[in-house]
């Protein structure tokens, strides 16, 4: 069984990002870069499972600029077993991703494509289940438990109202959720360790624009902090002069 | 410009219907289960009337000859909406504009990244889109006029099967539209003390109980409370943090609520600096004199 994990390099989710004063884009000087966090769940999800059953073969792919590579070879530190590199510049939208990605599945027929549902920098939650409609295959989203069994997936998913369990055949995309694992720590000598395991680079296949184009990037309104009451007869009196109590 | 809007069930309809008028653009509502909503100003509600929704693979496949004959298809950002939606886009090859907390004109929408961080100003170069939003931007809509209804049975075909599945308990509104909301911390200790404290302050209150994600991490509060950049974003007229120090993550799925208040026994917890009103005090006092003395 071949796993594909999707990863991209974003923003550490964990900067305070503020956008540049004329509105053209962010300012991320200083700003350090990562795995998207639900991405870096679907590796250490993808590793788990070859623990479990080790002719699982993990291949990661990223799309992206050079630096893109800082990320996959975490991957591999991780425990991935070979990555593929799409590098480009070209500004890029999920549905291009999705096609790039159709084009990596297509050369590498994997069984299962498990990858983040979402990317923290745009939060677009889209890229997984293009790529699962333009391969025609079934899809789970937000994975909280994933078992492989007889030629099949049974997924545990969050819902709007609890959570589910879906049987879906093999192949199929997955993407995480938060509480699927928590991802181990690679020291850097790990990392460092991981260079010899191959990582190829390919080129992008396809020469789609990006249909949805920022025009402007602004903070949003701030908060400031208000009163404090002593008891919660005044805090009662407060939200009922203000029409938030009946 | 034709607009459709997926409606999951009648409640959805209400929030689509929602975005559907601020849009000033004629709709059609498709409405999955549930009683078709004829008061809410819909051309036509196309009704599946369906027991229970289907897995994504069966829904984007009997939609897509409905969607493609539109030059908009809206949802609510739901989980729902956010499994089903990009995959009927992906059919369909068209472009998808996620989380959309405001219209500027039919082709320029504005909606946040990096939970909530930045906003963007964002612009479809392609005539057909798939959209979902945010249903705090978007007033309550006015009751209009009588639709007709159309009763559609669209092919089925697909092989995710369902095992099981949690339904909603019912009783309380659901959070990501409630009015008020009443979320715990871990300091609520265990489920119990959790469900009496703050459920019983939300139903005094008529409102949705909500989490941290240290609260459902701990057990203590069901995964589907959790509020915050990676469970629900919500934005009530009335925000309650009981026992909530203020992580970023929480607070990006709360800061566009109208009031916030907090009740915290560490006045120098940082939701202190974003809530309207605070209340530096013990939980397991604050809490019951403040229920008790609104149920009067």
């Amino acid at each position: 069984m071949k796993i594909l994990v999707p990863i991209k390099r974003v923003i550490d989710p964990y900067a305070k990002v503020k956008p540049l004063d004329d509105g053209t884009g962010l300012n991320l000087s200083g700003v350090k870069f990562e795995i998207n966090p639900f991405d870096e769940i679907a590796v250490e999800e993808a590793v788990r499972q070859k623990e479990k059953n080790p002719e699982i073969q993990i291949i990661v792919v990223s799309i992206g600029g050079p630096e893109s590579e800082e990320q996959l070879r975490k991957a591999l530190a991780m425990g991935a077993d070979e990555a593929l590199h799409v590098e480009t510049t070209d500004q890029l939208d999920p549905s291009i991703v999705a096609k790039e990605l159709t084009a990596v599945v297509k050369e590498q027929n994997p069984t299962v494509i498990l990858l983040g549902k979402q990317a923290t920098d745009n939060d677009n939650n889209q890229t997984a289940q293009m790529l699962a409609a333009q391969l025609e295959w079934p899809q789970a989203t937000f994975a909280s438990k994933i078992e492989f069994n007889d030629g099949k997936a049974n997924v545990t998913r969050e819902t709007d109202t609890g959570e589910e369990v879906l049987a879906i055949p093999l192949p199929c995309v997955i993407t995480t959720d938060l509480r699927l694992n928590e991802p181990r720590f690679i020291p850097l000598p790990g990392i460092i360790k991981a260079r010899s395991k191959p990582l190829t680079k390919l080129e992008r296949q396809t020469s789609d624009q990006p249909r949805v184009e920022v025009l402007s990037y602004t903070a949003p309104p701030t908060r400031s902090a208000g009163k404090k009451v002593a008891t919660v007869d005044e805090l009662i009196a407060e939200l009922k002069s203000k029409g938030a109590l009946a | 410009m034709n607009l459709l809007l997926i409606a999951f069930d009648s409640e959805d309809a209400v929030t689509c219907a929602a975005f559907g008028q601020s849009s000033n653009h004629p709709f059609d509502i498709l409405q999955l289960t549930g009683l078709p909503a004829t008061n809410l100003g819909a051309g036509k509600v196309i009704s599946l009337d369906l027991p229970s929704l289907p897995p994504a693979d069966y829904f984007a496949a009997a939609l897509k000859p409905i969607a493609e004959s539109y030059d908009r298809v809206a949802a609510v950002s739901s989980m729902r909406g956010k499994d089903a939606l990009p995959r009927l886009a992906g059919l369909l090859d068209w472009p998808m504009i996620s989380d959309i907390t405001e219209i500027v004109d039919e082709k320029t929408f504005i909606r946040p990244i990096l939970a909530g961080s930045i906003l963007t100003k964002v612009q479809l170069n392609h005539p057909k889109a798939f959209l979902t939003f945010r249903p705090a931007g978007f007033p309550a809509p006015n009751l209009a006029g009588e639709s007709s209804v159309e009763s559609v049975s669209p092919g089925w075909k697909g092989t995710s099967k369902r095992l099981s599945e949690s339904l909603s308990e019912g009783g309380r509104p659901d959070l990501a539209t409630a009015k008020v909301v009443v979320s715990g911390g871990r300091p609520l200790k265990d489920a119990e003390t959790f469900e009496n404290l703050v459920g019983g302050l939300a139903d005094a209150l008529g409102g949705a109980v909500g989490a941290t994600r240290a609260a459902v991490d701990s057990g203590i509060a069901a995964n589907e409370l959790q509020v915050g950049q990676t469970g629900k974003i919500v934005a009530p007229d009335l925000y309650i943090a009981a026992g909530i120090s203020g992580s970023t993550q929480h607070m990006a799925g709360i800061k566009d609520s109208k009031i916030i208040v907090a009740i915290n026994i560490d006045g120098d917890a940082p939701i202190f600096d974003i809530a309207d009103y605070g209340l530096v005090a013990d939980l397991f006092d604050a809490l019951p004199e403040l229920t008790q003395k609104l149920q009067k």
